[in-house]
This record gives C-alpha cells, sequence and structure tokens, in this order.
C-alpha cells in the first residue's frame, strides 16, 4: 500500500510541476558531459564523420529498462539531428527487445526529420546477446566506421571497458553513462565524461528542451530530499533509541 | 497506427502496474508478462537475422576488416545447422562450440578486459586531472594493496583497518546514494513512457 502511495504522490507531484513549469521554463545545471555532447553533434555532420550510440544489453523484462529508455530518448534526439547528415549516426545494443526498439526510435528519428527514405534498419544493430559478445560487437563499430563520438547510455557492466578502449585507440571522444556500479566506475576511468548516478536520466531533458522532462528531473530532486531527511531522521531516531 | 500502438503501450504498461497493487488484476499481469517472453524470444531471431545481415552486407561490400565477418557468418551457419542436426545439448556441440570457442573467447576478452582497465586508470590522470580522479586512483589503489595475498594474512592497518573502513562505510554509503538515484531516475522513465511522453516504439 505504501508503494502505490509513493507511485499516486509521484504521478500528482509529476502532472503539478508539469504545469508549473509550462510558465516558467527550468534552469538546468551545467553537466560537461551534455555540453561535450550537444557539440559532438554540430561537430560530427561538419567533419563528415558520424556519432555511434550504444546502448548496453539492458532487458525490458527487469529494472535495467529504465537505463535502456533513458538511452532510447537521448537515440531519438540524436538520430532526428543527424539523420541528414552524410555519415548518420549507428546505434548498437545488447538485446533483442532493445535491438528493436533501438531500430524503430531511429526510424521513428529518420520520420520527425522528414528524411524516412533514408533510413537503413542496419544502423539499428544487435552486436551480441551475451555482455561481452556485445562488447566485441559494439568496440569494432567504435574503431572501424569512421566514428568521431561514441555514447555509451544504458546497462553496461565492466565490458564497457572494451568499448572504451577501441575508441580512445582510434582517438574517438567518449561519454558514458551507466546504471550498473561496476559498470560506473568503469566509465569514470576510461572516459572523458562521465555521467554518474541518476545524470544517465536526466538525458532528455538536456536534450529535448522538453517541460516533462524537466519536471521529471525537478520531482526526482524533491524526491532526493525527502529520502534524505528520512534517512537522517531514521538514523537520529535509531541513535536517541525511539526506533 | 501511431496512435494504435501508443494506446496498446499504455494500457499495457497500466494493467502490469495495476496486477502489482490490485489482486485482481494479477491473472492479466500474469498473461501479458507471459506474452512480452514469448514476444522477447521472437525478438531474439530478429535480433540474430540483424547481425547476420550487417556482417553480410559487410562481406558483399568488402567493407574493412571483413574478414570477421565473413567468420561470424560461417560460424553462426555452422552452430545453427549443427545445432538442429545434433541439438545444443549434444556432448560434441558442447565441446566444440561452448568449451571450445565461446568460454575460451569470452575467458580471453576478461583477460584482456583486466589489462585495459589497468591501462585506463594510469591514463585517468592526463585525461581529466581533478580531486575527484586523484580520490579515485588513491582509493582504489589502496583497495588493490589491502586486498593481496599474503602469507602472513592481512595486511596490517590497511588489511584490517583502513580497506574495511572504506569500502564498507565510504564506499558502500556512496553506492547506496547512486543506487536510489538510480532507482528514481528509473522510477520517472517508467512514468514517462507509461503516459507516452517517452515513446520508444515509433512516432513523434
Amino acid at each position: 500500500m505504501i508503494a502505490l502511495a509513493i507511485l499516486v504522490f509521484a504521478i500528482i507531484l509529476l502532472g503539478v510541476i508539469t504545469l508549473w513549469k509550462r510558465r516558467s521554463p527550468a534552469v538546468l545545471r551545467e553537466i560537461p558531459a551534455f555540453t561535450r555532447l550537444v557539440r559532438s553533434l554540430g561537430l560530427s555532420i561538419e567533419d563528415g564523420k558520424r556519432l555511434h550510440i550504444s546502448l548496453g544489453h539492458g532487458n525490458m523484462m527487469n529494472g535495467h529498462g529504465g537505463s535502456a529508455f533513458a538511452g532510447l530518448a537521448l537515440l531519438r534526439n540524436v538520430a532526428e539531428r543527424t539523420s541528414v547528415s552524410d555519415m548518420p549516426s549507428v546505434a548498437s545494443s545488447g538485446d533483442p527487445t532493445l535491438g528493436l526498439l533501438t531500430q524503430d526510435t531511429l526510424q521513428a528519428g529518420y520520420q520527425a526529420a522528414g528524411v524516412e527514405d533514408a533510413y537503413v534498419h542496419t544502423f539499428g544493430r544487435v552486436t551480441g546477446l551475451t555482455p561481452f559478445s556485445y562488447a566485441a560487437g559494439a568496440m569494432h563499430i567504435a574503431a572501424n566506421e569512421n566514428v568521431s563520438t561514441t555514447i555509451l547510455i544504458g546497462n553496461l557492466g565492466v565490458e564497457a571497458g572494451l568499448i572504451t578502449d577501441a575508441a580512445d585507440r582510434a582517438n574517438v571522444s567518449l561519454i558514458g553513462a551507466s546504471d550498473d556500479l561496476a559498470g560506473q566506475s568503469v566509465l569514470f576511468a576510461s572516459t572523458q565524461d562521465a555521467l554518474i548516478g541518476e545524470e544517465l536520466f536526466a538525458a532528455g531533458a538536456y536534450l529535448n528542451d522538453d517541460v516533462v522532462h524537466a519536471a521529471s528531473l525537478t520531482v526526482q530532486d524533491i524526491f532526493r530530499w525527502l529520502i534524505i531527511l528520512g534517512l537522517v531522521a531514521g538514523a537520529g531516531l535509531k541513535f536517541i533509541g525511539v526506533i | 497506427m501511431r496512435i494504435l500502438t501508443a494506446i496498446i503501450a499504455i494500457a499495457v504498461g497500466l494493467l502490469i502496474l495495476l496486477g502489482y497493487f490490485l489482486p485482481i488484476a494479477t491473472p492479466i499481469q500474469v498473461l501479458l508478462l507471459d506474452w512480452a517472453i514469448i514476444i522477447s524470444a521472437g525478438a531474439a531471431l530478429v535480433g540474430i537475422f540483424n547481425l547476420v545481415t550487417v556482417h553480410a552486407d559487410k562481406v558483399r561490400r568488402r567493407a574493412k576488416d571483413n574478414v570477421y565477418s565473413a567468420m561470424l557468418v560461417m560460424g553462426m551457419i555452422a552452430s545453427f545447422i549443427f545445432g538442429l542436426v545434433l541439438r545444443p545439448q549434444h556432448p560434441l556441440m558442447q565441446a566444440i562450440f561452448l568449451n571450445g570457442i565461446i568460454i575460451p573467447v569470452e575467458a580471453s576478452l576478461l583477460a584482456i578486459l583486466t589489462v585495459t582497465l589497468i591501462y585506463a586508470a594510469i591514463r585517468l590522470l592526463r585525461r581529466r586531472t581533478d580531486m575527484m580522479s586523484i580520490v579515485f586512483i588513491v582509493t582504489a589503489s589502496l583497495i588493490f594493496l589491502a586486498s593481496a595475498t599474503l602469507p602472513f594474512g592481512d595486511m596490517p592497518i590497511l588489511g584490517t583497518l583502513v580497506r574495511p573502513w572504506v569500502s564498507q562505510i565510504l564506499a558502500l554509503g556512496g553506492a547506496r546514494g547512486i543506487l536510489i538515484g538510480v532507482a528514481l531516475g528509473t522510477l520517472f522513465t517508467g512514468l514517462r513512457v507509461l503516459f507516452g511522453v517517452d515513446r520508444p516504439y515509433g512516432g513523434k
């Protein structure tokens, strides 16, 4: 019942804040990774190079689906912006269901840009069905397909190190975000700009300029403060022996 | 069509969510999840077809390193034919494809990863010289040093005091904080998908 109450509260708060944000646009703090990403989008088109977005192997049937959806939101935006380029973006994933959604998202981006005919289904690829086979396939794209920037976003574990190494050898810029703790530490050590924790889910708000995405960030902040207060209060009450 | 897919996706999402809170909706939730599992299995075949298409296209175009693509396609065809004839559980299939190729290749990749991660850690300060990078390197080195197996047991102070304190208090606290943030992000991403704001299943 508590879970239902939290969910209902979250939905109401999201609705209220979305309406409020429509009147006063959100001011987002600067995250270097997103600043670099926006720059990379423009530079890749000018340089005649492509972007490689690797969405990890998050399965839609478990808790890692959230990070996969966050990656797809970013892919949708990137696809729309780079679809008219001579070297269109390529997306890779390590889960078949995510692979289907990747292709659908890329196609939607091309439709939105009005160049649906330019879409080729091999722009969205399933490079392997296990973490390491996925990484082996994705590192090949990063190193051999005229890529300027590789964006790793989604559920990636330690195997992300193989992709970052291949990209690094080919002088490809890297932006990384994972919902996995081991993956985050690998990406922190091996990319120029790593997104830590929930920053992964902020991609939509930073790239789409959409009020619902911005509102969901604000509601996340409110929830975070409530959890902090709850943790501190709980620790204090435990310390003085009330609970 | 786009509106129809959105309506179906939102309705299915809401029914599955309701199944967690209302016992009356649980059978529908189970049924829909069963359908999702079947569709996932179908998606696996589509994924394999996609993999073959991409690599066959590379061979056809004589792209860079197309010899690896040719090997992949031939390997897939061979494992498909032998798997179909012998069945995947056959000892020959297990010996050649699983124990002979898949496991050694993945073990080798894991070994390469160890070297790669050490190299990445060494290069970290050249790539990004800031306080967090220094803390990262110092912490990793301390934990690595304190975890070393010595003939006389744990390393004094480092192994008995510093490592447990860093890993069980500082790192654990940080990890929980990150995971709470990830959980919140997942919750609100799920809500956006549920209400059709993010639509990864196509449409503007």
